[in-house]
């Protein structure tokens, strides 16, 4: 009989925070640029400069604490954590070891439909690091490499979560939830492509019931959601293989390659840096007043689970559309400004959910952005001119292909086109007619009982009134005449 | 006299009154290090273009009828350790021989407002690291008193073109003496001022909880006058302190009737030359006979503040200095052919014996495992070193005591042994970890060679010191004493 493992994940998620400045001087932290352009003495660790550090990003530290449900700390300082890597101009990087920012919160993810709660042990503020450009592959396969210090000193915060995760799925959804609550909050961007959300994972195995925790590996190297799962599922099978084959997982940081679909060891416990974490002289500790927190606090918008339950208490919204919709502030944003136009929220959400999702996907547009062709007033429109009855679903399908093209409001298009749905009786009554005389064998069998053939005859009258006919008043007429 | 004999505050008056020009001036100090710089050795670097540039600007300004600062005009020496926008700044290491900053240190940059006229860049013991500045990677400097001894260290360059009257006064940095100790040896005044007072910014560290700026001049009035001008809060360095800077030299009135002064008995042991013991017992009779009041007190942690400042300093060096890797600027050695040895060859050859052992040093003390039995621990008993001093200066204005130990040294008298190197600051070290001002003024000779009293005051007391020292210094000649630049014949 084989063992059940039961699967151990800890999650290290580091995002940019979106700042003017860097955290430590006064160079740009937007992204990107020519290369080593936004620089200057401080953020490049030259001979004599010292840190001086940013309050804003001190502010959005907490304010991340706090939409974590943290504790925020009254007195935290900034730590040196040293190692010797060419991206890091000063061999140290400037972060936070025993006093972090915020401590001892959590999130809640939805797994199957059961609520879960996922411990958040810290949140902790630091200094990115700069880009290495390779000549060759890798850094020892190369003639040369170039060094890009830009995103030196770009602020960062690191969010550790408790071992709590306890499969690949549920570590996604943690992620997911994270990278929505950070967006809600407005400290980052959490782009995963632009690198201003990453994430490293812990992971380990053990045989169900057991209590203490297996040995775990360090994963790297995970630039999206899917791989995340991806790289842990691939890592559970491989510790799960050891075990089985009677080996011992041993304690590694790996790296995974998306490409191949393995991890790959990258260096063992032995090999573990000793970072000689000490105070940094160079900055005073913080005292963070309670007032100071309680003014930001103040500024916390909704985060996503309560804007998921006013979904489902304020507008009967089912329990998934909710997470989906709140899932992505840009989403949720749109749905709530349909919302102001329409009261019919399930519909909203069916459009929002289903051709609006689609449209942003293969667009690539914001709903923010001035080129997005659907303000969320114009959905609503078209939500409401099928509540109405002026158009029929199917109608509402080609008017939305409209929308997309030109920004026009929905009504004008019906209007425009003359697609108004043909709801008086009279003028429905002669085209039904007309359609009974054509098609007697059809009669014939509706009256030996074959239902089917209303389906044939009411699209025969669609299509004779180019589906504008109202399609219930179709139904409701056939059926009258031919009793 | 000659022009470059005399102090700034004399200067001042005379450029003001149009008696002398600050070129003439410029001319005088080039002069004097062009006959003697051969023998004394304290500069890495001279700017006598910029200078004579700067100087003919402040005579321009004079002969427009402007008024001058009482800084302006008047030469400078800046340690090689702070930053000079487009002058070589080298920490006197082989690390950064081609280092040319692009920016200039606050303090820098306030002399220059200051219309401040920079001679040069004086030589240091490599990253400020010794006691003698025979560490610097270029050449020892030498004391003018005797060209056979050192000028002390770390800022023996700054001290020594002072002493050898190259510049009217110079800036150096004390991490534990660093100042005080070479302004003894070289007969001259030395301020190591409260820690958080003169912006660190563009000074490039060696311990950053310890490091601070502070003059080396002729006299306490003018220690008082470079003060005025370095001092004072600086927003790029988290930290400087908020404070009022006063004008310090209201503090130059003579009087110290009244002022009390604690004699620790931990500074008077056994290892103490009995010639500058002597000195001392003479100096203490004399604020007595000054009116202040002296009275035994004791520091009682002081022996732990060696141990305790060489695994603090040596821990902040070896995270300060990790930097210098030949990635960026400096030296790098081009024979490697990975990024770990270019490391490894560019640290082993760039930084000096001295350098890396407090690197390693330091190192050992953060490592896990070690971290909590030295550092942390060390961290504590500078707690108990600092509430020595604050529970001393509840009952005294000044601590009095020697500088050091001993005069001036031979050259190559204690470079084979570290330990004994270390101990000349003895009495110097603990002011760093407590973070408070000390001075060193002359105070006698013995053999020939100079002798500094130390006075120390709580934080922020710098007036304070320069009230006790001006008066000591108005009731002595010493200040007034001219080194012969040779080598001394001992009697």
């Amino acid at each position: 009989m084989s063992t059940e493992y039961e699967v151990v994940i800890g999650l290290e998620v580091h995002a940019e925070l979106k700042t003017e400045s860097k955290i430590f001087c006064c160079s740009s932290a937007k992204f990107g640029g020519d290369p080593n352009t936004h620089v200057c003495p401080v953020c490049l660790g030259l001979p004599g400069v010292l840190p001086v550090a940013n309050k804003k990003v001190i502010e959005f530290g907490i304010k991340t604490g706090l939409a974590l449900n943290c504790q925020i700390a009254g007195y935290s300082k900034f730590d040196r954590k040293n190692y010797y890597y060419p991206d890091l101009p000063k061999n140290y990087q400037i972060s936070q070891y025993d006093l972090p920012i915020a401590e001892h919160g959590h999130l809640e993810i939805t797994v199957d439909g059961q609520h879960k709660v996922i411990g958040v042990t810290r949140v902790h503020m630091e200094e990115d690091a700069g880009k290495l450009v390779h000549q060759g592959a890798t850094m020892a396969s190369s003639k040369y490499s170039l060094v890009d210090y830009n995103r030196t000193g770009v602020p960062l915060v690191e969010i550790v979560s408790e071992p709590d995760l306890r499969s690949p799925e549920e570590a996604r959804l943690y992620l997911e939830k994270l990278k929505a609550i950070l967006e809600y909050t407005e400290v980052s961007d959490c782009k995963m492509e632009e690198g201003s959300l990453r994430c490293d994972a812990n992971v380990s195995v053990r045989p169900a019931g057991q209590k203490e925790f297996g040995t775990r590996a360090e994963l790297k190297n995970m630039n999206s959601f899917k791989a995340l799962q991806k790289a842990l599922e691939y890592e559970v099978e491989r510790q799960i293989e050891v075990v089985e084959d009677g080996g011992r997982v041993i304690q590694e940081t790996r790296t995974w390659d998306e490409v191949k679909g393995i991890s790959l060891s990258m260096r063992s416990k032995e090999e573990a840096h000793d970072y000689r974490y000490f105070p940094d002289p160079d900055l005073v500790p913080m005292v963070i007043s309670e007032e100071w927190i309680n003014n930001i606090r103040q500024t916390l918008p909704e985060l996503p689970d309560a804007r998921k339950d006013r979904y489902v208490k304020d507008y009967g919204l089912p329990e998934y559309d909710a997470e989906v919709i709140t899932g992505y502030k840009q989403i949720s944003d749109y749905f709530d400004e349909g919302l102001k136009h329409t009261r019919n929220a399930k519909a909203l959400s069916n459009w929002v959910m289903g051709e609006i999702l689609k449209f942003i996907n293969t667009s690539g547009l914001s709903v923010y952005s001035h080129e997005f062709p659907i303000p969320a007033a114009n959905l609503a429109e078209l939500v409401e001119l099928i509540d109405q009855g002026v158009i029929s679903g199917k109608i509402a399908k080609d008017v939305f292909k409209e929308m997309q093209v030109k920004g026009e409001k929905p009504g004008a298009i019906v209007e425009a086109k003359g697609l108004k749905q043909i709801s008086d009786e009279g003028a429905i009554n002669t085209i039904v007619d007309e359609v009974l005389v054509k098609n007697p064998q059809s009669v014939e069998d509706f009256k030996n009982g074959k239902e089917r053939a209303i389906g044939f005859l009411v699209g025969q009258v669609m299509k004779a009134t180019k589906g504008k006919a109202n399609p219930e008043m179709v139904n409701k007429l056939l059926r009258e005449k031919m009793q | 006299m000659q022009l470059n004999e005399l102090t700034a505050h004399e200067l001042h008056a005379k450029l003001a009154n149009r008696e002398v020009s600050s070129v003439e001036l410029a001319e005088a100090v080039y002069k004097r290090i062009d006959s003697v710089e051969d023998k004394v050795k304290s500069f890495v670097t001279l700017t006598r273009e910029k200078a004579l540039a700067k100087a003919a600007e402040v005579d321009a300004k004079i002969s427009r009828g402007e008024e001058i600062g009482p800084l302006e005009g008047i030469p400078v020496v800046i340690k090689d350790n702070m930053c000079t926008e487009g002058v070589l700044t080298t920490c006197s290491s082989k690390m950064l021989h081609n280092f040319v900053p692009p920016y200039n240190a606050t303090v820098v940059e306030k002399l220059y407002e200051a219309g401040a006229v920079v001679v040069g860049k004086a030589n240091m013991d490599e990253f400020a690291m010794g006691s003698s500045t025979e560490n610097s990677r270029f050449f020892a400097t030498r004391n003018p008193w005797d060209t056979a001894c050192v000028p002390g260290g770390s800022s023996g360059g700054s001290a020594a073109s002072v002493a050898a009257d190259e510049t009217v006064y110079s800036l150096g940095s004390d991490t534990g003496g660093s100042i005080r100790q070479p302004a003894s040896f070289c007969g001259v005044v030395g301020l190591k001022p409260t820690y958080g007072t003169v912006s660190r910014y563009g000074l490039i560290a060696f311990a950053s909880s310890l490091d601070q700026i502070g003059p080396f001049t002729k006299d306490v009035a003018d220690c008082a006058q470079v003060f005025n001008a370095i001092a004072g809060h600086d927003p790029k360095d988290s930290t400087s302190a908020e404070f009022d800077v006063p004008d310090y030299t209201k503090y130059l009135t003579g009087d110290v009737k009244g002022m009390r002064i604690g004699i620790p008995k931990e500074y008077f042991v056994k290892g103490t030359d009995p010639g500058v013991q002597k000195l001392i017992s003479e100096t203490i009779k004399k604020f007595e006979e000054m009116g202040a009041v002296c009275e035994e007190t004791s520091l009682p942690h002081t022996e732990y503040a060696l141990p305790v400042y060489y695994l603090l300093a040596t821990a902040e060096a070896s995270s300060n200095l990790a930097r210098y890797d030949g990635v960026r600027y400096g030296y790098r050695d081009e024979s490697a052919e990975d990024i770990v040895t270019m490391f490894m060859r560019t640290r082993a050859e760039g930084f000096g014996s001295e350098v890396k052992r407090r690197i390693m040093l330091g190192t050992y003390a953060l490592s896990s495992g070690y971290y909590d039995a030295y550092y942390l621990k060390a961290l504590k008993v500078r707690t108990l070193i600092k509430q020595d001093f604050d529970q001393a200066f509840e009952r005294f204005d000044i601590i009095l005591s020697p500088t050091s130990p001993t005069t001036a040294f031979k050259i190559g008298d204690k470079t084979d042994d570290p330990m004994k190197m270390y101990l000349s600051d003895i009495f110097t070290i603990s002011l760093n970890l407590a973070g408070i001002p000390g001075i060193s003024v002359p105070c006698g000779f013995v053999d020939g060679l100079p002798v500094g009293l130390q006075l120390i005051a709580k934080p922020f007391g710098e007036g304070t010191l320069f009230q006790a020292a001006h008066a000591f210094e108005q009731n002595t000649e010493h200040h007034k004493m001219k080194p012969t630049l040779s080598v001394r014949e001992v009697i």
